[in-house]
């Protein structure tokens, strides 16, 4: 009798072994879980991102969209998993983060160009550096604003365009943008989506976009990323390959037109669940 | 038909709208006016006695007079420097302790009991406590009004730190600033404002503390101490001179202070 009853019951959890996503990832996503008041969010959540890409999270109300873009940038502590971009961690990354509201995001105390240049002070960049950072950014974007403002004078779309140069103002490796336009008029929408796209076509920056418009989710990207409802997984992942540039007339080709009435059955499906 | 020369109809709208500024200036001015006036109503009809309450314009004469090179223009400076040492203490001493309390919070919760309840006693209620550490002396004056003053800048200050607006201690931190670099660049810009608040109701609270205190712990100069006195010997012009003249200093600081406020925080309200 040397056997104890009713001990307690020991189950060998093996430790899982990390599984490398596709050629051409940029961010693993293993493992991540995330609990909001004791609910599951996200459990066990898998996920590869590829490198130069697009990739454009859409999916229901309260799917926790931007708590994805937000606990790959760090912003929100994960309950568990692992997130690595290239196989380095965060810590080793270089990110931009566009944030919905810019009003917020940008700092008043400063004037529009020393807002811009704020990401390259913090590396300790020389003046002749970030110089001429700052003139390669005005020339791609294009900028016929005074950056010698403060924020609070420029109208809306020039400060959501200012907080996009900030953002990649060091050549970040990711791009996260959290609903950049919904803050935005339609005629600056357009304007900020297309210098967007320029950009992207200029240096191939992984660029994560949560969007709430399903038109401008598919038009800007390579790959759509739909949600289901909490606890959230990946319902699809749909690509969408139309050359680039994209313009009006691509709203109207079948591709786009296909994808996204793919997407939205899918949306819709989900919803429904 | 030449009697009546015709009149463009957007001429009329655009008088109205040029003669409406001129109105607006002197808007401010209407309720002084009508307090003077009825001041001294009250008293040319003897609805006040006159030893209690001088006409206006006599007040007003002994203010100007006083101020003008008079015995009440050496009380007046010597308040407003006991009222500026007092500020200066609290202001120097409040605002990097705020600033410091309100990014560590688990620090601030600490101590939250304590500033909340010496900022509700009232400081005037201390003035005994602080007679036998620091004696009838100049010092004690200036030492109670910049305690009473202290306490309000930390609060306002520690809460601006706070109350930061988190999304751009997170823009910052997602740029990879360091702790010490979000405190530096984004904490304590964003403090500034409700620090302005804070040094203002600092300023209004010492000047308080400051004229109480020349009242009643034995001064011999001040407007606290002026206005007492006067009033012992029934002088009430000079009384009310003294009133007036502390009432124009609280107000000339709170103007003072709005028009720093806002030209270092240029970005408040927008």
């Amino acid at each position: 009798m040397t056997e104890v009853l009713n001990a307690p019951v020991f189950a060998d959890v093996p430790v899982r072994e990390f599984q490398p996503g596709p050629a051409g990832t940029h961010i693993t996503i293993r493992g991540l879980t995330k609990y909001f008041a004791g609910w599951p969010l996200y459990e066990d959540f898998n996920l590869d991102i590829p490198k130069h890409k697009i990739v454009s999270v859409f999916g229901p109300n309260g799917c926790g969209k931007s708590t994805l873009i937000n606990m790959i940038a760090g912003l929100v502590p994960v309950d568990a998993g692992e997130i690595l971009f290239d196989g380095k961690s965060l810590k080793d990354t270089k990110i931009g983060y566009v944030f919905q509201n810019y009003r917020e995001a940008m700092f008043p105390w400063m004037r529009t160009i020393d807002n811009i240049a704020y990401p390259l002070k913090l590396e300790r960049k020389s003046k002749a550096e970030v110089d001429r950072r700052m003139a390669e950014l005005v020339a791609s974007f294009d900028v016929k604003f005074d950056l010698n403002r403060y924020p609070y004078e420029l109208s809306g779309g020039q400060q959501q365009t200012a907080s996009i140069m900030r953002a990649l103002a060091n050549n970040p490796e990711v791009l996260f943008l959290d609903e950049p336009f919904s803050a935005l008029d339609f005629e600056m929408t357009l304007f900020i989506r297309e210098k967007l796209q320029e950009v992207f076509m200029q240096t191939g920056t992984t660029m994560l976009l949560v969007s709430h418009d399903l038109e401008e989710a598919v038009y800007l990207a390579d790959q759509v990323l739909l949600l289901t409802k909490r606890p959230t997984r990946v319902a699809e992942i749909l690509p969408y390959n139309d050359a680039r540039p994209r313009t009006v007339e691509t709203l109207s080709e079948p591709g786009f037109i296909s994808t996204k009435k793919l997407s939205l059955e899918i949306f819709q499906r989900e919803v429904r669940r | 038909m030449t009697g009546t020369p015709w009149a463009p109809p957007a001429a009329v709208p655009a008088a109205g709208a040029g003669r409406r500024p001129s109105w607006d200036k002197v808007l401010p001015f209407i309720g002084p006016v009508m307090l003077f006036i009825i001041w001294d109503l009250a008293v040319r009809f003897g609805f006040i006695k006159a030893i209690l309450l001088p006409p206006p314009l006599d007040a007003l004469g002994a203010l100007v007079n006083g101020l003008a090179g008079g015995p009440l223009l050496k009380d007046f400076a010597v308040t407003v420097w006991r009222t500026v040492q007092a500020f200066m203490i609290a202001a120097a001493v409040g605002m990097p302790l705020g600033v410091l309390l309100g990014s560590n919070e688990k620090a601030y919760r600490s101590v939250e009991f304590l500033i909340d309840f010496f900022r509700s006693t009232p400081s005037s209620a201390l003035i005994p406590l602080f007679l036998m550490i620091f004696g009838v002396s100049d010092i004690n004056k200036v030492a109670i009004a910049a305690f009473g003053a202290l306490l309000i800048v930390i609060f306002n200050s520690a809460y601006g730190v706070i109350n930061a607006r988190k999304q751009r201690v997170m823009a910052a931190k997602v740029m990879g600033a360091s702790r010490w670099q979000v405190f530096k660049d984004v904490l304590i810009w964003e403090s500034l404002q409700p620090s302005f608040v804070g040094l203002r109701s600092a300023v209004s609270m010492a000047l308080v503390i400051v004229i109480v205190a020349e009242m009643f712990i034995g001064a011999d100069s001040g407007l606290g101490n002026r206005i007492i006195n006067s009033q012992q010997v029934m002088n009430v012009k000079d009384m009310y001179a003294s009133i007036l003249a502390a009432g124009a200093l609280g107000y000339a600081l709170n103007i003072f202070f709005l028009v720093v406020e806002r030209r270092i925080v240029h970005w408040s309200g927008r």
